[in-house]
């Protein structure tokens, strides 16, 4: 396990030198640079705006900018955000919670609709359910996440008026960020309504980033579970009497979990990219929507380490989801 | 009264018109007795004992006459009243132990199941029950292995476990499909010997199903051949090795490769089991058969009394001789 643990580790030194060269060298291939997007369409006057990459060190050399960066990160400087002169680190903390609030919403919302409509397809395997799950599921992953969003803002919140159009919470309560959770915050607040309303605002969201890793656990969650069904020791299980939920759930899920399981870890990848589609169509001031607005504003301190942050938490996920892997499989659990 | 009591019991897959896997399959089971079931694969005796179990699933049909164990109608027998007897008093061991257990809990998780299920013990009780059954199966090491998880076990060591779940409800019978086919040969020896050792020390009766028909020689009481889904013969063991009333159990008998010694080829019967478009319309084993008659090929026959057992033939062979009866060789 240990020497497990350290060559996944080795890897993770070449991945990151990776990330950091990707963000540097794509950020900067966009035309236009941070003092022109701030200038907007005012003349841009050449002596202010050699002056102003100057201070900004934006005139030197590519390599030597991309050295400097990495010397900074070495030293654990992430730097400061070239529009708000904020350090990046921070403005992250602050804003992941609600990315992070929005996607344990979604893979809620996915892992326990999707493991349940699954097995149940593979219970019913061939019924008029099955072919309306997959059927469905397969449209669910192939929806493009801002249209779908957008659908069902028309539908639900303009049209019905059940949910609001966007952002976290109504302006009319005012909550203290303790742990930036907000379904917590407001729990924690006098405020009274505050929490539904929260809630009221995360559903939305959470169903439009949840819907593409449902679709694929419930697909998954349905081949594994009819493989493991045709297992001799479901057969076993079935002949020593227990009885049916048992069979199922007991012997059954616990080893379709294992495939299922590493897709969901694969899941959170897809779901932090979502996060930015989402976050930009219902205004959720998460990290997703300030990416967005950090790659318009050409705001490279940014746009380099905030991805990087987000490469970082993908990497650890996964990690962890092996490591979770282990522990639901002890064949693997043994070889290592 | 017999323990198992099977009556015309058929079992097809798809609609009512299917070819039956197995078909009017008429059997008894004593109490405490080895009755050993054999023929070759397809011919119905692992979905006969399945059957039983409850194990068929749709689109499985099961139909018959009578289908009673230990005094339970188990064709009607449903949900909860029925899984009180399956996995306690009727248990069953199947053929690959390696696929057998499950491989995500431990051997002692896996027969402290059926205790918890069956027995209403629970936490130390239950462990200390898990463990003499282990030990009772002469696992080395009982203790260590209760946290075993499958794959740290040999197929040998996996069988053991399998059946000491089998017996952990005290079984007033147990079957036994093929339980040593996946064995190496050394370690079926040591699993037959134990299942017997079982068998005696609790009275159990036992349903062995297999191949191998030395096995049965040495152990059964009793012994049912089966061809194409259907009982051909049934009779006492020896008795029927050394006298088979059924053409079927003849040529099978002499298909023993010990039997062919000094032959140049082993002994077969030619052609093949008949398969779902070429069912003969008088006896199944009529295409195959070396005594065949006209009356075989017309009519089918039904399993009747024979000089020692039953046996399904217009013309036995082997009977105290009735001049009649007796097919032209």
């Amino acid at each position: 396990m240990f020497t497990f643990i350290a060559r996944r580790l080795g890897l993770l030194i070449p991945t990151f030198f990776g990330i950091t060269l990707l963000t540097f060298s794509l950020i900067r291939l966009i035309p236009g640079d941070p003092v022109e997007v701030m200038m907007g369409e005012r003349r841009v006057d050449p002596q202010m705006h050699a002056e102003a990459l100057e201070r900004l060190g934006l005139n030197k050399p590519l390599y030597e900018q991309y050295l400097n960066y990495i010397g900074d990160l070495a030293q654990g400087n992430l730097g400061e955000s070239l529009r708000t002169r904020e350090s990046v680190w921070h403005e992250f903390l602050t804003l992941f919670p609600a990315t992070l609030e929005l996607s344990l919403a979604a893979l809620l919302f996915a892992g326990t609709l999707g493991l349940l409509a699954g097995v149940i397809a593979a219970l019913k395997r061939g019924s008029l359910f099955d072919h309306g799950v997959m059927g469905i599921s397969l449209a669910g992953y192939s929806m493009p996440i801002f249209w779908w969003g957008l659908l069902l803002i028309m539908f639900f919140s303009v049209g019905l008026g059940w949910t609001p159009v966007s952002g976290r919470i109504d302006l009319l309560y005012d909550i203290e960020p303790k742990t930036g959770f907000m379904l917590i915050d407001t729990l924690l607040s006098d405020e009274e309504g505050a929490f539904v309303d929260a809630l009221r605002h995360l559903i939305l969201p959470a169903i439009v980033l949840g819907t593409i890793p449902l679709a694929v656990i419930a697909r998954m969650t349905r081949s594994a579970m009819l493989e493991v069904l045709r297992e001799d020791y479901v057969r076993t299980a079935r002949a020593k009497g227990l009885s049916p939920a048992r069979v199922i759930f007991v012997h059954g899920l616990r080893n379709a979990m294992i495939p299922v399981l590493t897709v969901f870890g694969l899941q959170i990848g897809a779901l932090l990219a979502g996060a930015v589609l989402t976050e930009t169509i219902f205004s959720w001031p998460g990290i997703g929507k300030w990416l967005i607005e950090s790659i318009g504003a050409r705001d490279y301190p940014v746009v380099q380490n905030g991805i990087l942050l987000i490469a970082c938490l993908v990497i650890l996920v996964n990690f962890v989801v092996d490591i979770l892997y282990g522990l639901a499989n002890p064949r693997i659990r043994h070889q290592r | 009264m017999s323990l198992l009591n099977i009556k015309n019991l058929s079992v097809r897959f798809g609609d009512a018109n299917a070819v039956p896997v197995v078909d009017g399959l008429d059997l008894n089971v004593n109490k405490g007795e080895v009755l050993a079931i054999v023929g070759e694969s397809g011919s119905g005796k692992s979905v006969t004992m399945m059957a039983l179990m409850g194990l068929i699933d749709a689109p499985g049909i099961i139909k018959a006459d009578a289908l009673t164990f230990d005094g339970s109608d188990m064709l009607t027998l449903k949900g909860r009243a029925r899984r009180k007897i399956i996995g306690k008093d009727l248990a069953m061991v199947f053929q690959d132990p390696m696929t057998a257990l499950n491989p995500s809990y431990t051997v002692g998780f896996q027969i402290e199941e059926v205790i918890r299920q069956h027995l209403g013990l629970s936490g130390k009780a239950a462990r200390q029950r898990a463990l003499e059954l282990l030990e009772r199966v002469e696992i080395p090491g009982a203790a260590s292995r209760l946290n075993a998880y499958p794959h740290q076990l040999s197929g040998g060591m996996s069988q053991r476990v399998a059946i000491a779940m089998a017996i952990a409800g005290e079984p007033k019978l147990l079957i036994a499909d093929e339980p040593t086919t996946a064995l190496d040969v050394t370690i079926q020896a040591q699993i037959m010997d134990l299942l017997l050792d079982l068998q005696r020390d609790r009275d159990m009766a036992l349903v062995l199903i297999t191949h191998d028909l030395a096995v049965v020689a040495e152990t059964a009481n009793r012994v049912c051949v089966m061809y194409a889904g259907q009982a051909v013969e049934v009779g006492q063991v020896p008795a029927l090795f050394d006298a088979p009333a059924h053409p079927y159990t003849e040529a099978l008998l002499a298909a023993i490769p010990e039997h062919s010694q000094g032959a140049r080829r082993l002994a077969t019967l030619p052609g093949i089991v008949p398969g779902r478009y070429d069912r003969p319309q008088g006896c199944l084993l009529s295409p195959r058969c070396p005594y065949v008659q006209q009356k075989c090929r017309d009519v089918r026959p039904t399993l009747d009394p024979s000089a020692l057992g039953e046996v399904r033939c217009f013309f036995p062979l082997n009977q105290p001789s009735h001049a009649n009866q007796e097919p032209a060789r």
